[in-house]
Parts: structure tokens; C-alpha cells; sequence
């Protein structure tokens, strides 16, 4: 009971803070708005893979970069948590580690999920004006689509956290999340198909676990996807597990 | 049984020895104080009782539960005011309090209740709503003291709570841990520096230097300890080495640019020092405070050094050197 007290206390807080830093919301539109628009729009004009036009074809990796970015920055917060002391109120508190972790975990879940609830908006609104042609949004795919965003979402903001935790500064844990999304974003299939890819390419993006959820996300909204998609989930789906079990060690472990 | 047991309690930072095999044994529904100057490690000590860094070596018991091997039963029997703010900023004070009820896991009821109790207390009740980052440097503190004082713990650490307070709210919040100590039983450990706070509040206090405790007792007896009276003088010439051979004279130590000596007896020996000392600029009698017992055991005038290489840090390290004379 008081651990659910506690759990929810911190969730509670991490939505406060969420929905009022606007800037923060803001740009969690703007970003993949311009993606979509730029990117989608401006390469569209030139390439399209398997038929499916290019902006409907990236619009799974969009989802997949929010999902990607929001979740691991969120491990700033924690960041600062320990610069402003805040942390010291948490960790005086009669709460276990693992309670904090799973309240920092649903936290972070929900500012990424509300960003990508955003993004299905904007999709359905391309879709009525014209854009994005073969794209498929109905209440099943939508839903295996969620499943697929809030099973890599926890893993991610695992990663966020468990970088986080073991960081004294923000500039530090930037440097080091900036060198491991963009490739995880990049390496991930979601601005290109993965099948006849340089062999040197190909390993990094089969570890990727984002190039498993990119899959089943397509698969769920295009139609179009390279791997089986139980094998997609089932990746994604250990990936978090593993992640959560670092996590909780990460979080034993940290100092103020 | 004490409620506090400190063991052998050590913390070293590098080579340094913040706490330095502490011992200490604290009764419950005392208040207790910490005293010590800028780096004597009281709060060092509090992290470490209240679980949020490890010890080097040693450990304490609190309410019977041991720091190292039950931190999670400690952490249900304690509260603590941290030195340095640790409310959120982004949250209005209302929510920052509410958030801690909940980490504390009070009955809403209660909850409420005591937080009506707290903002009102602190005066921030008009304030509540709004978020923290628009509350003055006073006002965060106050916010900070009304949240440690929320959830009533068995025991309370309080880390220079009143820190930076405006003189009413120091008294109204003076009255709220006495009536915390003598009605709910709460067992409280602060640290000040202010002596006006530690002599009106405390049963008892240690006053620390460099991690080890130089002294400890009530204020009262801590005073009569001192075993004389004291007497500042203001003059160039003062032979510091000649002055320590008189008998009546107990201790010397500098206060600012002035000597303060311990006479024993000094209605009756004032003349004879003057005749002694020569042309003073100024001459002041006291019965101890708790500021010359804080300056006797530290041999420093609290928050205050001398400059380097004057007069006052030689008399200092005469003393220092040459003991106290008993
Ligand atoms: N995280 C740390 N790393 C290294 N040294 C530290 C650390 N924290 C404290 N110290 C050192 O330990 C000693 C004791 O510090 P502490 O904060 O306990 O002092 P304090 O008695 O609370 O002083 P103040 O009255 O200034 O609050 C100091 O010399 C300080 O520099
Ligand atoms: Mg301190």
C-alpha cells in the first residue's frame, strides 16, 4: 500500500512538471512535424520503397523517434532530481529503490505516450487532407501499435534512467544519450527498409532493438514489415525486461 | 535505551576524516544539539544516520534499527530538514507538501490536517498555491521546515533549520520542536549556529571539531564548566605568553581583533589584569555563553577567522600549542 502511495506520488509529480514545462510539449509536436513534412515531404518526392509512399513509409520511425528520444532524455530528470536535491527527499523517504524506479518508469511512459497519442492525432489529420496515402489507422492497429510503443517506451526510459542514475551532471548525460540514440535511431530501419543492406550495416541494425519495434509498428499500420511479427515483440519485449532488471540494479546502486 | 546509538561512526572523504570515530548516545524525547564550525562534519553525521551515505566505518542504531543493515526501517522512523533546499521547484508548496505525505504514506486525513497545521505555522498559507520557484530565499526555508515537521517521526533530524529565518519566525518555530519534543515525544537532533537557538532549545549538546566531539553536556553545565568569567580587551600590546602565566587567567582565545580571557574570579582579579596588561582600548565583562563555550572548545569565534598572520591567529595558535591551563 505505501509503496503504491509512493509510486503514484512520483508519478503524479513527474506529470505536474511534465505539463507544465510547455516548451517541453511543444517541441515534442514540432520535432516529428518536421520530420514528417521535410524529410517525409522532401525525400518523398524522390524515393519511395515497396510501393509505399515515403512519408507514409517513415511515419512508423517517427513514432518510434519520439518514443526513442523522449524516453531516454528523460533520464536528465534524474539528473537534476540529485542536483537540486530533491533526490535527498525521495531517498530519506520510506520507500523502497525499486518503488522509485517503477514510479520514475511510469513517469516517463506516460510524458512519452502522451507525445505519441499527439503524433496518432496529427496522423489521422494527414490522413484526411490527402497525406500520407496507405496509411492504415484503425482501433486494431492503433492498439498493436501501442502495445508495440509502450513495450520499447519502458525499456528506453530504462536506459534513460539507468544512464541517469549513475551521472553527476546534465551536460554529461547529454554527451552520452547523444551518442547512443542517434545511432539507435539511425541504425533502427526507420527512414529505410532493411533488407539488401551493406553487410557491414546489417549486424548493427539487427542488435538495435528499436529496428524490431520500427518492424511491428509498420507491420500494425503499413502492412509492410520484414521480420515476423512475433518475433518482433518478443524482442522488444526482452529487451525491456532486461533493461528493468539493470534498472532496479542501477538504482540499488545509486549515490547521492 | 537511547533511541540514538552512535558506534565508532566514521566517514572519510579521501584521506580526510570528516567524522571521525564517533560515539554517541542520544535519549528519547531529547532535543539534541549539534554545534561545530564550517566543516566539523555535523553533516556528514546526519547523512549518515539518515541512511542517505554510507560510513567508512562504524555504524548507530535508531530506534533500535541499525543504519547499514535495516536502512529501511530507519528511514520509517525519521525525518529530516536538510541543510540545502530539496523541494521542487516546478510544484507550488502546497503540492510539494502534499508529495511528501504521500512519500510518508499519512491517512489523508491527517495529511491535510497537519499540512493546514505547517503552512500556518511558517505563515506561507496565503503562498500555498503558488509554485515554489517564486518563493523568496526565507520563504523556500520555511517551506522546507514546515515539510520535515509534517509527518511527525519518532526521530527528527533538523540541519540549521532556521537558517536565514526572520527573527519572529524563529521563535514561532522554536515553540513548535519544544512542543513536538515535550508532547509527542519526538526525539530531535539539530544543528545550528546560532548559540541563542542551541542554549534556549536543546537538553543537550556536543559541540564538534574536525569529526571528533570536543564536548558534550546541557547548556547550562557547559557554561559553569567554563569556570570563571569573560573578559574581552581591546590593546596593541598584548604579551600573549606573559598573560599565560597568571594564575587566574584560564584560557586565552581571539575574538575578532580582540583577546578574550577566562578569569577566574574576575571582580576580584579585573584590576590587577589591567595593571597587568597596561593601556587597553577596551574592556568588556561577561558571564559565560554559550558563544565562549563554543569559542573555548574551538579556539575560534564562530563563522569568523582572522585574516591569516594577524595577531588574533597567533594567539589562537599560542594557545593552541601551549593548552589550557587547569
Ligand atoms: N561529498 C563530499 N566530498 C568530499 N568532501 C566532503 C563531502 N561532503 C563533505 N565533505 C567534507 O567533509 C567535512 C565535513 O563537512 P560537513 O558538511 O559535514 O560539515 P558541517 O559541519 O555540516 O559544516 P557547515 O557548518 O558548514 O554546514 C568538510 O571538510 C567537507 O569539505
Ligand atoms: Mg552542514
Amino acid at each position: 500500500m505505501s509503496e503504491l502511495k509512493g509510486i503514484y506520488a512520483l508519478w503524479y509529480r513527474e506529470m505536474k512538471v511534465f505539463l507544465r514545462e510547455r516548451s517541453r510539449v511543444i517541441s515534442s509536436i514540432i520535432n516529428p512535424l518536421l520530420w514528417l513534412l521535410i524529410i517525409g515531404g522532401g525525400l518523398g518526392s524522390a524515393v519511395s520503397f515497396g510501393g509505399i509512399n515515403y512519408q507514409t513509409f517513415i511515419y512508423p520511425g517517427i513514432l518510434l523517434q519520439t518514443a526513442l528520444f523522449s524516453s531516454i532524455f528523460f533520464g536528465v530528470y534524474i539528473v537534476w532530481d540529485k542536483k537540486i536535491d530533491f533526490m535527498k527527499e525521495v531517498l530519506v523517504a520510506p520507500m523502497r529503490r525499486t518503488s522509485l524506479f517503477v514510479g520514475k518508469i511510469f513517469g516517463g511512459s506516460t510524458d512519452t505516450l502522451l507525445q505519441i497519442l499527439i503524433l496518432f492525432l496529427i496522423g489521422f489529420v494527414f490522413i484526411n487532407i490527402g497525406l500520407m496515402p496507405g496509411l492504415n489507422l484503425n482501433v486494431l492497429s492503433v492498439a498493436i501499435s501501442l502495445i508495440f510503443l509502450l513495450v520499447t517506451t519502458i525499456g528506453l526510459v530504462s536506459i534513460g534512467l539507468i544512464i541517469g542514475s549513475q551521472m553527476e551532471s546534465p551536460e554529461g548525460f547529454q554527451l552520452i544519450i547523444s551518442f547512443l540514440i542517434f545511432p539507435m535511431f539511425f541504425l533502427s530501419g526507420a527512414l529505410f527498409p532493411i533488407s539488401n543492406l551493406p553487410a557491414w550495416l546489417a549486424p548493427f541494425i539487427f542488435v538495435n532493438p528499436v529496428s524490431y519495434a520500427v518492424d511491428g509498428v509498420r507491420g500494425a499500420l503499413l502492412g509492410f514489415s520484414q521480420f515476423n511479427i512475433t518475433l518482433d515483440f518478443g524482442v522488444i519485449c526482452l529487451f525491456s525486461i532486461v533493461m528493468i532488471l539493470i534498472g532496479t540494479y542501477a538504482f540499488k546502486k545509486m549515490k547521492i | 535505551m537511547a533511541i540514538i546509538e552512535i558506534k565508532e561512526l566514521t566517514k572519510k572523504f579521501n584521506k580526510l576524516a570528516a567524522v571521525d570515530a564517533l560515539n554517541l548516545q542520544i535519549k528519547e524525547g531529547e532535543i539534541f544539539g549539534l554545534l561545530g564550525p564550517n566543516g566539523a562534519g555535523k553533516t556528514t553525521t546526519l547523512l549518515m544516520l539518515t541512511t542517505l551515505i554510507q560510513s567508512t566505518s562504524g555504524t548507530a542504531t535508531i530506534n533500535n534499527y541499525d543504519i547499514h543493515t535495516q536502512p529501511h526501517n530507519v528511514r520509517k522512523s525519521i525525518g529530516i530538514v536538510f541543510q540545502d533546499p530539496s523541494s521542487d521547484e516546478i510544484l507550488t508548496g502546497y503540492e510539494n507538501l502534499k508529495l511528501h505525505g504521500w512519500l510518508y504514506d499519512m491517512p489523508d486525513i491527517i495529511r491535510e490536517k497537519r499540512i493546514k497545521e505547517v503552512l500556518d505555522l511558517v505563515d506561507l498559507t496565503n503562498r500555498q498555491n503558488d509554485r515554489v520557484k517564486k518563493y523568496s530565499g526565507g520563504m523556500r526555508r520555511r517551506l522546507e521546515l514546515a515539510r520535515g515537521l509534517m509527518h511527525h517521526p519518532k526521530v527528527l533530524f533538523l540541519d540549521e533549520p532556521t537558517l536565514g529565518l526572520d527573527p519572529q519566525t524563529r521563535g514561532t518555530i522554536w515553540e513548535y520542536i519544544q512542543k513536538l519534543a515535550r508532547e509527542k515525544n519526538i526525539t530531535i537532533i539539530i544543528t545550528t549556529h546560532y548559540m541563542d537557538e542551541a542554549d534556549k532549545l536543546c537538553d543537550r549538546l556536543a559541540i564538534i571539531d574536525q569529526g571528533k566531539i570536543v564536548i558534550l553536556g546541557s547548556p547550562k553545565k557547559l557554561k559553569k564548566n567554563l569556570g570563571g568569567d569573560i573578559v574581552r580587551l581591546k590593546s596593541t600590546k598584548l604579551n600573549i605568553s606573559k598573560l599565560k602565566k597568571l594564575s587566574y587567567v584560564k584560557k586565552i582565545s581571539s575574538c575578532n581583533d580582540e583577546i578574550c580571557l577566562t578569569i577566574e574570579n574576575a571582580n576580584k582579579h579585573l584590576q590587577e589584569l589591567l595593571n597587568f596588561v597596561g593601556k587597553v582600548d577596551s574592556v568588556e565583562i561577561h558571564s559565560p555563553t554559550l558563544d565562549d563555550v563554543f569559542l573555548h572548545y574551538t579556539g575560534r569565534k564562530i563563522r569568523e577567522s582572522a585574516p591569516e598572520g594577524s595577531w588574533a591567529d597567533k594567539a589562537m595558535h599560542a594557545n593552541i600549542q601551549g593548552g589550557t591551563k587547569r
